[in-house]
Order: structure tokens, then sequence, then C-alpha cells
């Protein structure tokens, strides 16, 4: 988060911007592979509940993941069609399963603040910042940790 | 790194892998000049490239082996002590390479240790020599070479010697007979000048080096190809008369051998992977003091490397296994009159999709008794329990985790962390092991591996609204269970289990298994079920629906799943959806804990079945007369009961409405009277969405038989007569009764009389499949001859009676379907007839050597419509040359 740290060399970060749950959030667009509508997703039996399912994606096997349920924000509605974030983390693909796309922002590295204290622990525990835009507030997901804690909220 | 360096470490770790299997040999045949030629060829390659590359410790090891080395070739005798050292000095090296490899320059240190020994072995040779010297023996003429370079511009390096001290140590040290080891060198100079450098041209020109990556990506590819023309082959499938179905059929083809090439280049010989052992067991030898002999047999069988690489470690485990808990000491083998010499014998071979690996020893065998005792002590096994299993079942504790029986832990075995491990390990490329021993005699160990993992064929089945697929190599058999049938859901408390050819099979429902109850009413006694084989263990899965097979390509699950031990994988399918692959090991697992003793007693009565013949199951009935009739059970659909008040009347024909359809009555013969009251059994047959009643008095019984018609009818509607349960009975003919029943048989019938010019010949061993698939061809309006062997269809073809086409098992008793086809193509008269053959074995392998021979299609056995496609298909073909 300070200055020396490779990820914040430049002093813009573009961001892919999505809608979870009526909550902005942004994706540094380095880590976002391509964004697609999910169609057939089929369901994995005795998967953790925030595996939405596994999907064909051109010819590739894509995990995708309820954003919803990943962030502590209940489950998605269904009754609108989602939309899926295309990640490639550790050589395999993921899809994050989100309510809409917004525009790419490119927001300086020097405006983004901490985690405030008191936000919800699922929440928290993704966060690496927040950016406060004109009339909302974007949170800054942190990729690796949307993977890697992922298991320990399964087994919760 | 470097890519020289990288070149560097392969080749050589390569070359020391043959020098390793080398030197065992050549300890066993000191005097073969080949082998020890070889060595010193690869060991100077060494020395020479680590010079070039600037390693001086490698150089120096290399350099001090290789002259003593050359003390064996000028004729030194060969000491087992000498060839330790050569060894150990190999294993430096090997060291050495490893270290190199990780850090990328040769680590500090010397190996004087080594290279002392080693030279005082090359100064002492002259007095091991029997004969003293001669005064003066002629310098080799290799030695003279070496006189130009006689000063060095450098310090020496550890371990070398001077060449002054070498060139007086080779001239003191020349053999006992000086001239015997120039004529052998002179020999040695002349052979390889004419035969080696040819040879090796040869080689280096038609073999390429590739990078693994490179092949794997390859196969991916092909992976990718595979699943879009599976994509393509379901559109086409839709489209009835598509334009593209040539050029796809084509493609097809083109794919299926691209596949098999690429498989191909994954392949290794079996060899690769044992390459390692005479020297472990050379070691082990040495160290347990017994004497072993290594007997490899196919070791040229080839199998997928990544298989090759998963089995390695197991193999070498159970080779050590065999050497120190399987064999006896000399002494203890004398007392039992063995021979001494102790045998680990390894063979591989194919057979079907699979490759067999047997590690077998003449030793001890195991001890079912201790183990046994062991196997109560660590309370895997009730004491009561453990005396009801056979030998067989209590020999199979060794695989339990963390079981060893042997008394002492040697550095060689005994940890207890064997055979589980080794299980674990061949689990996970969907093997098998098994066990066969008998005390005193032996002990063998039977691996069963498939040949690649990439592609595997596969089950399609439906539970909870979703699909799965389940590898067909777990798959024994499908059972359809229903209510009425005979084969009914039944249960033990609250333990389902389905009576199964007087065994009980314990089942287990997919749906729950998975947890994707969907809230419907499910019918517990209805559903198919999967009989699974896992290892020694069966069990059946019981599912909503099956669909087809598919081949499929396994792909591995994100990390994110993989602690979901109930799948293998997933994939995706033809129709581009992705589905779950189900783990049968995983389920095995679940299963074995509910129903392990249902499983034993099962495993106890399969014991007593095997080398019974093959039985069918008959639907036994009345109709008409007491003598009783009987149909194999597979070819009827379902046994009704249904209210007489249903019959009606159109047309002057009995019909029935049956779920939905109208279906039509049709009595086995005239004295059958449809009852006027009450309810009608039936017999419903049920093909391409018809059905058909076939109007009986009484259904008796369903029975296991061997069937064999042992009386010919010449009735319309009879088979003939067997002998079954004591009595005589008719098997009727289903195939007489389909076209009386339906409407649109006529349309058939006319096709039947415009193809009644075809007769085929149906071979097959099995009386089951005769009587299945006869009906099925006949009805298609084909002439069927059956015959028994491929020795009667010869006899047939000889005697001149008129065969149109030949349909034929593979598998078959004396003569087999491939040597069947190379007998008629080989008559002229008979050379040009078409055959299709018919196999459990779809294996590419298989294909592939039915193509050489000549099948004109091949067909899986139970791919009915399949077979009457093809057989359409050479009709046309007939029709077109005609």
């Amino acid at each position: 988060m300070s200055i020396g740290n490779d990820n914040h060399s430049g002093s813009f970060i573009e961001y892919v911007t999505v809608m979870i749950s009526g909550q902005l959030f942004g994706l540094p667009i380095s880590q976002v592979q391509d964004v697609f509508m999910p169609e057939r997703l089929a369901r994995v039996p005795l998967s953790g509940p925030e595996i939405a399912g596994v999907l064909n994606l051109r010819g590739r096997i894509v995990t995708a993941f309820d954003m919803h349920c990943r962030l502590g924000l209940g489950k998605r509605a269904t009754d609108r069609p989602a939309m899926a974030v295309g990640i490639e983390f550790r050589g395999e693909s993921y899809g994050l399963l989100i309510d809409s796309v917004g525009e790419v922002l490119k927001l300086a590295e020097s405006s983004r603040e901490p985690v405030p204290v008191n936000l919800d622990p699922h929440l928290a525990r993704v966060a690496a910042g927040v950016h406060r835009l004109d009339k909302q507030l974007l949170v800054v997901l942190d990729v690796d940790r949307v993977f890697d804690s992922g298991s320990e909220v399964a087994a919760a | 790194m470097d890519d020289l360096l990288r070149e560097f470490l392969t080749e050589t770790g390569e070359s020391l892998d043959t020098v390793d299997v080398e030197l065992v040999h050549f300890e066993q045949e000191p005097n073969n000049a080949k082998i020890l030629d070889n060595i010193f060829r690869l060991v100077h390659t060494i020395k020479g490239t680590c010079g070039f590359l600037g390693l001086p410790r490698l150089e120096a090891l290399a350099h001090a082996a290789e002259t003593l080395m050359g003390k064996f070739r000028d004729g030194m005798p060969v000491t087992g002590e000498a060839v330790t050292l050569v060894l150990s000095t190999i294993d430096r090296i090997k060291q050495l390479l490893d270290q190199l490899e990780r850090a990328e320059r040769e680590p500090a240190g010397n190996d004087a240790d080594l290279i002392a020994p080693l030279e005082r072995m090359v100064v002492d040779a002259p007095s091991a020599g029997a004969a003293p010297p001669p005064a003066a023996a002629p310098a080799p003429q290799g030695t003279a070479g070496t006189l130009a370079y006689q000063v060095l511009e450098r310090p020496l390096r550890p371990g070398e010697v001077a060449l002054d001290e070498l060139e007086r140590a080779f001239r003191e040290t020349a053999g006992p007979d000086a001239e015997a080891a120039a004529q052998a060198a002179q020999a040695k100079a002349e052979k390889p000048a004419e035969a080696e450098p040819s040879a090796d041209a040869k080689i280096a020109n038609q073999t390429l080096r590739v990078n693994v990556e490179t092949l794997e990506h390859l196969m991916t590819m092909v992976s990718e190809l595979v699943l879009t023309r599976n994509q393509l082959l379901e559109i086409v499938r839709r489209h009835e008369n598509s334009e593209f179905k040539v050029p796809l059929q084509r493609l097809s083809n083109v794919t299926a051998e691209l596949q098999e090439g690429v498989m191909k280049t994954r392949m290794q010989p079996i060899g690769n992977a044992w390459q390692k052992l005479p020297r472990i067991v050379r070691d082990l030898s040495a160290e347990l003091g017994k004497q072993i002999e290594l007997d490899m047999r196919g070791a040229d069988t080839e199998l997928d490397r990544q298989v090759l690489e998963l089995i390695k470690d197991p193999l070498t485990h159970m080779v050590r296994n065999s050497a120190d808990h399987g064999l006896e000491t000399p002494t203890e083998r004398r007392a039992l009159g063995k021979s001494e010499k102790g045998t680990i014998r390894l063979s591989a071979y194919h057979e079907g999709g699979h490759i067999i690996i047997e590690i077998g020893d003449d030793g001890r065998g195991l001890n079912t008794a201790r183990i046994k005792a062991k196997a109560i002590a660590s309370r895997l096994v009730t004491e009561a329990a453990a005396e009801k299993l056979t030998e067989t079942q209590i020999h199979k504790f060794i695989f339990a985790p963390g079981f060893s029986t042997a008394n002492a832990v040697t550095s060689v075995s005994g940890r207890g962390v064997g055979m589980d491990v080794v299980r674990t390990n061949i689990d996970q490329i969907g093997g098998t092991i098994e066990v066969k021993s008998t005390l005193g005699e032996g002990s063998t160990f039977i691996i069963r591996i498939p040949l690649t993992l990439a592609i595997v064929s596969a089950l399609i089945v439906e539970a909870g609204g979703d699909r799965f697929a389940i590898p067909q190599l777990a798959v024994v058999e499908l059972v359809r269970a229903q209510t009425n049938s005979e084969h009914k859901i039944e249960r033990i408390k609250d333990a389902p289990v389905l009576r199964l050819r007087d065994k009980l099979l314990p089942l287990i429902r997919l749906q729950s298994l998975l947890q994707i109850e969907n809230g419907e009413a499910v019918e517990p006694e209805n559903g198919f079920i999967v009989v699974t084989q896992v290892g020694s263990q069966t069990f059946g899965i019981v599912v909503d629906g099956v669909f087809h097979t598919e081949e499929i390509v396994v792909k591995p699950m994100s990390t994110r799943l993989r602690h979901i031990n109930m799948f293998s994988g997933n994939t995706i399918l033809g129709d581009g959806s992705v589905i779950m692959i189900i783990d049968p090991n995983g389920i095995a697992k679940t299963v074995g804990t509910v129903a392990v003793q249902a499983a034993l007693d099962e495993e106890a009565n399969a014991e007593r079945r095997t080398g019974t013949e093959e039985v069918t199951s008959l639907l036994i009935f009345r109709a008409g007369a007491a003598q009783p009739k009987a149909v194999p059970l597979s070819l009827v659909t379902r046994l009704e009961e249904l209210d007489t008040k249903k019959v009606e009347t159109s047309n002057g024909r009995p019909l029935i409405q049956y779920r939905g359809q109208l279906m039509p009555l049709i009595r086995v013969n005239d004295q059958v009277q449809l009852k006027s009251e009450g309810t009608q059994p039936l017999l419903v047959f049920s093909d391409e969405g018809r059905s058909m009643g076939l109007v009986v008095d009484q259904i008796v019984d369903i029975v296991e038989e061997h069937l064999n018609i042992e009386v010919p009818s010449e009735t319309p509607g009879v088979l003939g007569s067997a002998v079954i349960k004591g009595h005589a009975t008719e098997i009727i003919d289903v195939g007489h009764y389909l076209p009386q029943a339906f409407e649109d048989w006529l349309i058939r019938t006319e096709k039947k009389l415009k193809a009644k010019a075809r007769t085929i010949l149906f071979v097959e061993d099995s009386a089951f499949f005769r009587n299945m698939l006869t009906p099925v061809l006949r009805s298609a309006g084909y002439a069927v001859t059956t015959v028994s062997g491929a020795q009667d269809a010869l006899d047939i073809l000889k005697s001149g009676e008129r065969v149109d086409m030949i349909v034929t098992d593979i598998e078959m008793p004396g003569m087999n379907g491939f040597e069947l086809a190379e007998a008629v193509h080989s008559d002229e008269r008979t050379a040009r007839l078409p055959i299709i053959a018919l196999s459990a074995l779809t294996s590419q392998d298989a294909i592939e050597r039915g193509r050489q021979v000549g099948f004109h299609d091949y067909i899986a056995k139970f791919d009915r419509p399949g077979l009457l496609a093809a057989l359409k298909e050479q009709v046309a073909t007939m029709d077109e040359a005609a």
C-alpha cells in the first residue's frame, strides 16, 4: 500500500467496475480476461455455497463463483441474468458472477484509501482499499484473496 | 539455465542410467567386450563433455572411473568390489548432477574418497592378475596418441594422475595375455569402425528430441479437436441426410488417427521405468545377503508417459518389497529344497485397453495367519468377521494404510508405509492391484492400469436432473430395476440392496450421495442400476436415467473443487455442456463403510462362481401346452399383468392401451386364449418406441441357466428346445412375433423380401449373444446362419453355401475373429466378403488391428442399431457394385 510496492508503481490503475448487490466494486483491469454472459451453468454437487457451478467458455471449463455468496451478501437474485468477469488465477479459469458491468475507470493510486475498520468482515477480507468517487464508493477487490480464503468460508 | 548445460544434464542422466544397467550386466558377463565398450564409451563422453563445460569435479570422477574401466578392457579381472566402486562413483556423479541442476554450477568439495580407491585399484591391478606381466608389453594403440599431450599447462586437478604415472601403470598392468588383449583391442577397433558409426548416424537422423511440453500441448489440442468433432457429430445426428455427413465422417476418421498418432508419441516402453531396477536389485542382494535374479519380460510394452511416471515409484517399491519380504535367505531356501537363488519376475503385456504388470517372486508367499492377526490387532476387522474371510480377502489387508507384518524395520522396507501408498498411486491413475499368493511358493502382484489417462470412454447418466459421466472402465453392467421385474430393489433395514444372480449387491443412490435431492418424490424401487466394480468391490449406483457412452476428455477440476472426492474431473460433452466425472474410487470408499459385509459375501460367491460357464437369465412361462417355454430375459422389456377389461379389438386384432400407446397383443400360438376375466399376463417387447404384448398363460419363473439349444425346431416361432432346470423347454424366437405385431412391419417385410438374397454368417461363441442377435438380424430381413466358432464358419464357407456377409465376434476360444478374418481374406473365393466385427473390445488398438486384417466395420457388442446400420451400408455397397 506504500511506495515501493510493485503493484502500485504506476500512479494510475485502471479498474473494471462491477455492481454486486447495489455496491460498486473495482477489479484491476490487468487481472480481468474477459466479460461474458454465463450460459448453461452446471452445478457442482458437494461444493461450497460460493461455487455457482462450472460452464463451458469457448472450450475451456470455467469455475463460476457467486460473488453475492462470496461477499456475504446473500444468494443472488435469479430473476435477471447475471454477468460474469473471467479471471485467470494460477493457471485456472474462473468466472465471478456479478449483477452488471460498468465502465472502466482510471483512478489515481494516491487517492485509494484503506478499508474502513467497521466494514463487514466478509467484505473486508477481500477488499484492497476504497476509492471515493463523485456519487459513490468503489471497493477495490483483491482477486488473490477472493480465491484464497474462499475455502475457509466454505468450511465455516 | 544455459541450453548447453540443460542438454548436457538430460543426456548425461540418460547415459548414466544406461551405465548402471550395463555395469550390472557386465558383472555377470565379464567377458562381454561389447558391454564394456558401451560403458567405456558413455563414461568417456561424459568425461569429455565435463571437460568442455568446465566441470572439474565431474571430470575428475569420470576420469578415474574411465581409467579403471580401461583396465577392465585391457583384461584386468572384473571383481564385484571393483564394480561396486564404479557404481558408487556413478552415484556420486548423479548427486553432483542433481546439485548442478539446482544451483547451475558445480558444488565445491572434492571426491578423493572415491578417486583414491579407484586409483589404488588401477595401480594394484597387476598384483591381482595371475601371471606376471611380460617384460616388454607393447603399448596399446590408444596410449600412443595421448603421449602428444604430455605437457600439462596447469596444476593437476584432484583425482588426476600425471600422464607419466598413468603411462607407467598402463604398461605394468597389461593383462596376463598381452597378445590376446592386443588382438581383442584390434578386433574392437575394427568392429566399431564398420558397424557402429553407421548405426548411430541412422538413429540420429530418424529421431528427434522434442520437448515434453510441446507434446503435452499437442495432446491438449487433439483432445479439443476430439471434443469439437463430437459436437459436430452430435449436430449432424439431429439432421438426417445432411450434406455434411460424408466429409464429417472423413474428419472423424482423420481425427481418430491423429489422436492415435499423438498418443503414440507419448508412448514409452515400460522398460524405461524398469531401467533402475537391475541396479537396485543388485544392491539389495548385497545388502540383504540374498541371491536374487531379476527376470524382466515385455520391457518394450508401451504406455503413456504420464502413466509411466506415476507407476515408476510403486514398481520400485514393490520390487524392494519382494526382495526383502518375499524372498527367503539362501539358507532358508536350501532348507526348503529351493534353489539358493531367488527370482523376482517382472512382466508387462497388453490386455484390452489395459496394461497388465505382474511382479512375482518365488519366495515364501504371504503369511495369511500373520496378516489376519495383524488385521485384527489393527482393528481393521473383528475376530468373528475375520474367521469368515477367504484367504484372498485376508491378503487384501496388506493394502490397508499403515499395514506391515515385517518383524524388523530394515533400511529396505518394513516401515508400514508401503503397499497402501502403492495402492493409492495406482488408484489415482484408475488402475487396480491384486495379489495372488501361495504359502511357500511365492506371491504375485497384478497391476492393471489404463493405457492412457487423457481420453476415456464414459457412460452418461442422469441423477437429480443433472448429468454425470461414469468411466466405462468401472462399469460391469446396467440393470433396470422395477417393482414388477425380477430385479427389484429390496431393503435390509435401511440399506438398499439388489438381488442380482443370487448375490446381494449394495446399492447407493447417486442423488443422495451427491446431496442433490430435488424434492421430487423418488420411487425407491425403480431406477437404473450401474453395476460398478472397483478393485474387488462391486456395488450398484442407482441413477434416474442412462443416456449413452461417449469418449470424453478428462479435464482436471479447478483446485477449488478438488477436495470433493466423488469426482475425478470434469469434461465438455458433445453438446457443449460441462459435466462432472464420477470417481468410482470415491464412491467405493463411501459404500465400503456402509456395505462391507454385503460386498464380502458377494465376493465369496464370486469366488465360488469362477470357472462355471456363462449363464443366461431366462424367463420361463407357459403358453398353450404344459411344456414350459423360455425366452432370454434380456430381450423382454417388461412383464405385465393387465386387466382383461382393457383389451380392445380393432380390425379383428386384440389391442391394449399401454403407456399412452396402442399395443398389439400377439398369442404365442393358437392354443393360448386371451383370458376373459381377471388379469392377463403379458411379456412386453419394445423396439424403437413400439411395443408388442405377447400373450401367455402363466409366467413361471426366472432362472439362470447355461443356454444350450439341443434340438433345433422347424416350428415357426420356436428356436428349439433346451433342458432348463431339468425340463425340456421350448425357446421361443421373438423375431417371429415382432413382424406380426407392428402395422408397419409389412413395409419391413417387403424390404425383407428384397433383402432375402442377403445371407449373414453369424459367428459367435456365446450362446447368449447368438440368441440375442439372431432374432434381431432375422427381423431386419436377413437370412442368418449361425455357427459357434471360427472353424465352423470356415467349413461353411468351404462348403460353398451362400454367404453374403460375415458378422463375427472377436474373442472366441480357438481361432479368434482377427484370425478368422485373415483366413477368409486369404482365400480368393471369399477375399471380398464383407466382415463386420462385433466386440466388447473397442480400444483403438483393437480397431486398428481390425482394420489391418480387413474388417469392414467394427461395432460394439450391445450396439444393435449400429450393427443394423453397418449391415445396411454393406448391402448398399453390394447393390452398387452389382
